[in-house]
């Protein structure tokens, strides 16, 4: 009996080994769209534009990496916060792309948008061969569904869910990235990590789009200390954070409006945000 | 760079891999199974553990009528240690795990503070508390993930198909810690209150058991455990500052 488990597992285990051997050239490859990119010509690329942060070996221990705050991504680990895909999963080609088209605000990492699609490509493939890991393959990108209406109940059924779902823990009340929890958070590397001061109005580092931000909670932020929330917030409520969220940034969004039109005649009508409300 | 070619290479790599590995199923033979016991002890001083501070978290301050203590270091009476995982680095691997492992998350800590299981075992990680916890097992081997647990929420269904050490935190309660010790066999033991450890069920044999206690490192000893019989192993840590 336990003779077969054990062939049965070695079985598995060269399946998996050929399996991988065969996909070795895949590792070495991107597709951005119609765009093929190939880790060779990427790597020439790389060490021109991005082996000063990201460093030769791309662990992040590149010679600009000592001044750098947040630091470089490390490669190596493969642990990446902006996915289409669900935590502990690996993100699509895509998505490293779009990462580096867009560039991470409120960091060093620029937008490379003024690079060539196809340099962009190779560059994702080249980053790829940093880590074993991307021989797994990606997860399956998670599906946004079509967006509710951005209405006052919505926004309430969201400031009722960054109550619940203890948001504010770490984004504070009003979303000032204050939370009693905010001055203890690091990051998978040890290295201290602000929570997103919503306040502040900034690009969020994922994308700016309401589809971002959903995409934010449902796949979390993987290596800080952004959890995954999909397991336990439905689509629908999702959607109603996101609107919630917005009336927290000085921004003029439909939101945002909605919400300053209806708060002067109704404030008093809200329980307050934080560790107070949990005692009602 | 021919995919044949990597193809035969990756067989060859599993080949001499299998060849190498000290850790093999056992066959049916007609002997009854023996065990291995022991206790964990410590010489010296144990580091001093720390009251946690859970004021910020009231509805968990107010399940512990005493404050509740750091658990790095788990010194019992008689100078022994809980919280060691023992394990057996060489020898029969023993049946593939299949019971599911429960990790709880309790009055702001995790219970137990140290799991040991299988690759690929099932376990489920339950929150039994008035507050949302974070669950975020610091892996660096297996896949790295972060998962929002609020009360109320049925389990989170986990396997590990690598063997690590990982450590776990909540990134709201940053005091909450513990470790998932994910093993490549089924025969490990986390010693109890009491210092002691046992393992059962092993086909007569040489073994190496391989001792962890998460700040003093590790201690391996070879036993070697007779038809039905059962073998003493005792392990001794030197405590260290930390």
């Amino acid at each position: 009996m336990t003779l077969q488990t054990s062939q049965r597992r070695l079985i598995a285990t060269v399946g998996v080994l050929v399996f991988a051997a065969a996909n070795v050239s895949g590792a070495q490859e991107s597709r951005i769209g119609v765009l093929t990119g190939h880790a060779a010509a990427g790597k020439k690329e790389y060490r021109r534009f991005c082996i000063g942060c990201h460093g030769p070996d791309g662990d992040g221990l590149g010679e600009n990496a000592q001044w750098i705050d947040p630091k470089p991504r490390d490669f190596t680990a493969a642990v990446f916060k902006c996915r289409s895909t669900p935590t502990g999963t690996l993100p699509t080609d895509e998505d490293l792309s779009r990462s580096i088209d867009r560039g991470f605000v409120t960091s060093n990492m620029p937008s490379w948008l003024p690079l060539t699609g196809q340099t962009r490509a190779d560059l994702v493939a080249y980053i790829k061969t940093f880590s074993p890991r991307s021989r797994e393959g990606h997860g399956t990108p998670i599906v946004v569904p079509a967006e509710t209406p951005r209405t006052v109940e919505s926004i309430l059924r969201g400031r009722a869910l960054f109550q619940k779902m203890e948001c504010w823990k770490c984004h504070g009340p009003a979303g000032h990235g204050d939370g009693p929890s905010a001055s203890t958070l690091t990051d998978s590397k040890d290295n201290p990590i602000r929570p997103y001061n919503f306040a502040a109005g900034s690009r969020f580092k994922c994308g700016d789009t309401n589809e971002d931000l959903y995409r934010v909670f449902m796949t979390g932020l993987d290596g800080t200390p952004m959890p995954s929330f999909a397991d336990n917030v439905k689509p629908a409520e999702a959607w109603d954070l996101v609107h919630f969220l917005r009336t927290l940034q000085p921004l003029k969004t439909t939101e945002a409006a909605a919400w300053k039109a209806w708060l002067p005649t109704h404030a008093n009508t809200l329980k307050p945000i934080g560790p107070e409300a949990e005692q009602h | 760079m021919h995919r044949r070619n990597l193809s035969i290479l990756a067989l060859a790599v599993l080949v001499s891999a299998a060849a190498g590995t000290p850790l093999h199923r056992s066959a049916k033979v007609a002997v009854a199974p023996g065990s291995i016991e022991g206790t964990i002890s410590y010489t010296g001083t144990p580091p001093k553990m720390r009251p946690i501070d859970m004021a910020k978290e009231p509805t968990c301050a107010k399940q512990h009528a005493t404050p509740v203590m750091t658990e790095s270091v788990d010194a019992r009476p008689g100078n022994t240690l809980a919280d060691v995982v023992v394990y057996v680095s060489a020898g029969d691997q023993g049946p593939a795990a299949t019971q599911t492992v429960v990790y709880d998350q309790k009055g702001c800590q995790y219970v137990p503070h140290i799991t040991a299981l299988e690759v690929n075992q099932p376990m489920e990680i339950f929150n039994h508390d008035q507050t949302s916890h974070n669950i975020h097992p610091m892996s660096k081997t297996n896949p790295e993930w972060n998962k929002s647990q609020p009360p109320g929420t049925p389990p989170l269904h986990v396997t590990y198909a690598k063997p690590e050490f990982i450590p776990v935190k909540c990134n709201v309660h940053l005091w909450m810690h513990g470790y998932f010790v994910v093993l490549n066999i089924s025969h490990s033991s986390v010693s109890n209150d009491n210092g002691k450890f046992s393992l059962k069920g092993l086909p007569p044999g040489k073994y190496t058991l391989t001792a962890w206690q998460e700040k003093f490192g590790t201690q391996t000893q070879e036993v070697t455990v007779g038809s039905g019989a059962t073998a003493k192993a005792d392990f001794t840590f030197k405590a260290v500052q930390y």
